[in-house]
């Protein structure tokens, strides 16, 4: 789960730092844009091999729930 | 009739699928025989069937993958004189520019840009286009007109196929053969709707971008295309129809 909240807040454009943990709604960041979902989509093929797609993204609202989704479809 | 394709030998790349396909239907419909590269044979036989079920003319496939150059050569060897060909062949792959892999953006361009470049050079090497003949690309907005987030590899290899469009066009005029394109904005094909990376809600608000509310269809380029391959646009090269809804006025 810490290597997975790393590599998300590595795809955000933050200019100050951004604490995130499991319980944060990403989708509500300021930072959230629609590259940095395609960036989130493209690091979870990279680093899990799991292909999401933009519903998949849709249907969670926190970090914790993305990271289940994920493990979900290892 | 306007637009008449009578008689004529037209060559479509891409042609089992999207926007290839509607422009085979629409070339039988205009009276042409048909000739069509695909890679998917079922797709292929479902295509001639209907192609056949529009006119009697000899139309034929021919299954290769045309980033097989022997394959390629092969198959130029085979065809009769066209007077027209249209490379529709085309994916896509949408990353962000760091995670761009290399083997993607080679086989991208490979089949967008290089195969298209590879069948007209093969063709015009061994003269099978006749003078008064017409080719037409099917390029893009993206890398013309516009681009969008993460369509960076696409946007290259249409630019690129632009380019070359427009290089064709002079080079082959003195033979009287025209080169021009077809920009299509967001067009609901197989490309599109494989492409699962936008959710339903982002599709809804890319599709209130374009000024006339939906994304096209392949009939509304397949249309643009049979116009450029007739004889009333004799005097049309080396330009390109923008065909999105009105996106690019924006």
């Amino acid at each position: 789960m810490e290597k997975f909240i790393e590599l998300f807040a590595e795809q955000l454009d933050a200019m100050s730092e951004v604490t995130l943990n499991a319980d944060t709604r990403f989708r509500e960041l300021d930072e959230w844009t629609s590259l940095v979902a395609l960036s989130i989509i493209a690091m979870v093929d990279e680093e899990y091999g799991v292909s999401l797609s933009g519903n998949d993204i849709r249907s969670v609202n926190t970090l914790g729930e993305l990271y289940n989704l994920i493990q979900e479809k290892l | 009739m306007l637009f008449s394709l009578s008689g004529k030998n037209i060559l479509i790349t891409g042609a089992t699928s999207g926007i290839g396909r509607a422009a085979a239907v629409m070339c039988a419909k205009q009276g042409a025989r048909v000739l069509c590269i695909g890679r998917n044979e079922e797709r292929m036989c479902s295509l001639l069937t209907e192609l056949h079920s529009i006119s009697s003319a000899e139309h034929s496939s021919y299954l290769l993958d045309l980033t097989n150059n022997q394959s390629l050569v092969d198959c130029v060897r085979e065809l009769p004189p066209l007077d027209g060909l249209v490379l529709a062949a085309g994916i896509n792959k949408w990353k962000p520019i760091p995670f761009i892999k290399l083997e993607e953006i080679h086989e991208l361009i490979n089949i967008n840009t290089i195969a298209a470049i590879s069948l007209l050079k093969e063709i015009c090497k061994k003269k099978k286009l006749k003078e008064c003949s017409s080719v037409v690309f099917v390029s893009s907005i993206a890398g013309v007109y516009t681009t969008s987030m993460g369509n960076a590899m696409y946007a290259v290899s249409k630019g690129g196929l632009q380019a070359f469009m427009k290089t064709a066009a002079l080079e082959l005029s003195s033979k009287g053969i025209r080169c021009n394109s077809v920009n299509p904005g967001r067009i609901e094909t197989d490309l599109i709707k494989n492409n699962t990376q936008l959710s339903d809600e982002e599709i809804r608000m890319d599709i209130n971008r374009y000024p006339l509310k939906r994304y096209g269809t392949p009939l509304d380029v397949a249309y643009s295309i049979v116009f450029l391959l007739s004889d009333e646009t004799s005097w049309i090269t080396g330009t390109d129809i923008v065909v999105d809804g009105g996106l690019t006025l924006k």
